[in-house]
């Protein structure tokens, strides 16, 4: 199992627009590589013939109606919201 | 040296749920920013999305009208992605297992027919919209979690005018399904094009560009037009296309560079754990399959062979369901079918053109329509007495026999009162009898109008014609 680098820890914090240290990057790289470690023992398990799943839970066709129920109070979300103007929320530009 | 056109489209119909895909806030255009949200939609902490029964249906609606097959067993991915219009930096997507597989649309252009191969259909949410102001971002959820379905064609398109007409056929089999508005003004259809260009003869592709910002079906056709011109000055040149996407610009026509395609792509798909799998069975697809109503094709067809109508006029007449639906509730009513079909395309199509509004917004009905073909038919009314009728039943409606009834619009076909009316016109144009005898054709067109006038426009004009030519003899 190749080492998780710094490189990589830049690589997934470019995508979240997240500004770190070196030292967070060296910190994070570490944990990030224990994390990987500890998932890439799930390959020594043998699977062989066993079809491949995609949720641990046995139930399929969880659904609801079409119906509208729930809604969100918009002053009540606003309320969580530092700045926003005309009933939108303001965020900084990410271009 | 020349190039072969290679066009491949994505496009994004949003489907007209009551409420989104995962949440149960509701899902309609134009509310006041930010009303129609929930906790779900806002990805507040602990939230879990439960799937919404009729975006499956009507995505199977869709899919089957495209000729797809249904995947039986679906499931929802995560598709990452960091932009303020989605709070959870992730859209609910199928990217392993879509719904529809698979399926076609039978385009023609010039005459000649094409079948453009679908790759799939998938499923997945909508995300907000945002405006931009200085420095800073506005950001409105009302559009969050809107189902909406992806068409993905093969690369099967060989010019911007296929592209035109796979767009206009797409988008009248959607709207018979009745699962979209399918209204690119309004967001509910949006189509990007993947453009490439080739020497003739030439097996496998090119590098290709993706072309945004198309909003109407004729940007579509110019923007294709244009990016192929440049992919060819730019190989021409001795240059090399690269990955790119491209916005084409409305004001000049051009396409722009929005950025270079690379490494940088990396959406980290995973399995959505939050989502149950979805599987669907036989009676559940012929469900579907049974509320599809009779698509443009099968119409056309059944209007050239069991009305005859020429396959122009058939075509015309199911561009839109609502069209189509009128014209067949005409003929059921009792109308002659080629009558009814001319008074659609023709006045019907010219006063919708004129006024800008549809059909449902007239007082016309198959009802009130098909009693005045049937008038026409069986000449107890001329066309021309026709055209005002129809005025009369386009904007107050009514029952076409009474109206005719009470205006006195009945055509006279009875003999004896043509005769006096002809008998009159002859004793008060002596000179037009002369000319008439002197082989001038033309005065018996006059004639022929002094009897209409004569009958305040009622006279059948083929007796009028019969009678005055026996009686003009006769003098």
């Amino acid at each position: 199992m190749s080492n998780f680098t710094k490189e990589d820890v830049q690589y997934f914090a470019d995508f979240a627009r997240l500004a770190l240290t070196e030292e967070e990057k060296a910190a994070y790289a570490e944990q990030l590589q224990q994390m990987v470690e500890l998932t890439a023992k799930l390959k020594d398990v043998n699977t062989e013939g066993v079809a491949p799943m995609t949720h641990p839970l046995h139930r399929v066709n969880v659904l609801r109606e079409d119906k509208p129920a729930d809604l969100l109070d918009r002053e009540e979300m606003l309320k969580n919201v530092p700045e926003h103007e005309d009933g939108m929320i303001q965020v900084p530009n990410t271009f | 040296m020349n190039f072969e056109t290679i066009v491949g489209l994505e496009v994004h119909v949003e489907l007209k749920t009551d409420t989104k895909i995962f949440s149960p806030a509701p899902a309609h255009f134009g509310a006041e920013p930010n009303t129609n949200i929930n906790i779900t939609d806002l990805a507040y902490p602990g939230v879990l999305p439960v799937l919404n029964t009729r975006a499956i249906d009507y995505g199977m609606k869709a899919a089957l009208a495209l000729n797809c097959e249904i995947s039986r067993e679906q499931h929802f991915d995560r598709k990452h992605y960091f932009y303020p219009d989605n709070p959870k930096a992730y859209q609910i997507t199928q990217d392993e297992r879509p719904i529809g597989v698979g399926g076609y649309v039978d385009i023609e252009v010039d005459g000649v027919k094409k079948r453009i191969r679908l790759h799939h259909i998938h499923l997945e949410e909508d995300a907000g919209k945002l405006t931009h102001g200085p420095g800073y971002s506005l950001v409105d959820l009302n559009r969050q979690g809107t189902p909406l379905i992806e068409i993905v064609t093969e690369a099967d398109i060989r010019s911007a005018d296929e592209a035109y007409a796979f767009l206009e056929k797409l988008k009248a089999i959607i709207q018979y399904t009745g699962v979209s508005d399918v209204r690119m003004e309004e967001g509910s259809l949006r189509c990007d094009a993947n453009i490439s260009i080739r020497p003739y003869g030439q097996e496998g592709f090119n590098t290709k560009t993706e072309l945004k910002n198309l909003n109407s079906f004729n940007f579509v056709r110019r923007g294709i037009e244009r990016e192929v011109q440049r992919q060819i000055e730019v190989v021409t040149a001795g240059g090399e296309i690269q990955s790119e996407t491209r916005r084409y610009d409305e004001a000049t026509g051009e396409t722009t560079l929005m950025r270079i395609k690379g490494s940088a792509d990396d959406y980290r798909f995973i399995n959505d754990p939050d989502l149950a799998e979805v599987h669907v069975d036989e009676e559940w697809i012929e469900r579907v399959r049974a509320e599809i109503p009779e698509l443009p094709d099968a119409r056309q067809q059944r209007y050239v062979e069991e009305y005859d109508l020429p396959a122009y006029d058939a075509m015309v007449l199911t561009l839109t369901k609502e069209m189509s639906d009128f014209f067949d509730a005409t003929v059921k009513a009792g109308a002659d079918p080629k009558l009814a079909s001319n008074w659609l395309m023709g006045d019907v199509s010219a006063y919708l053109n004129k006024e800008q509004i549809e059909l449902h917004d007239t007082k016309l009905t198959p009802e009130n329509l098909a009693s005045m073909v049937k008038l026409i038919s069986d000449g107890t009314i001329s066309s021309k007495i026709a055209k005002k009728v129809f005025q009369e039943l386009v904007t107050n409606g009514g029952d076409a026999n009474k109206i005719v009834k009470e205006k006195g619009m009945i055509q006279i076909s009875d003999p004896e009162q043509l005769l006096a009316f002809v008998t009159e016109a002859l004793d008060n144009n002596e000179q037009s009898i002369i000319d008439f005898k002197e082989g001038k054709n033309r005065a018996v067109g006059f004639l022929v109008g002094q009897v209409m006038k004569l009958s305040k426009g009622q006279a059948n004009p083929q007796l009028v014609n019969k009678i005055l030519m026996e009686e003009i003899q006769k003098r």
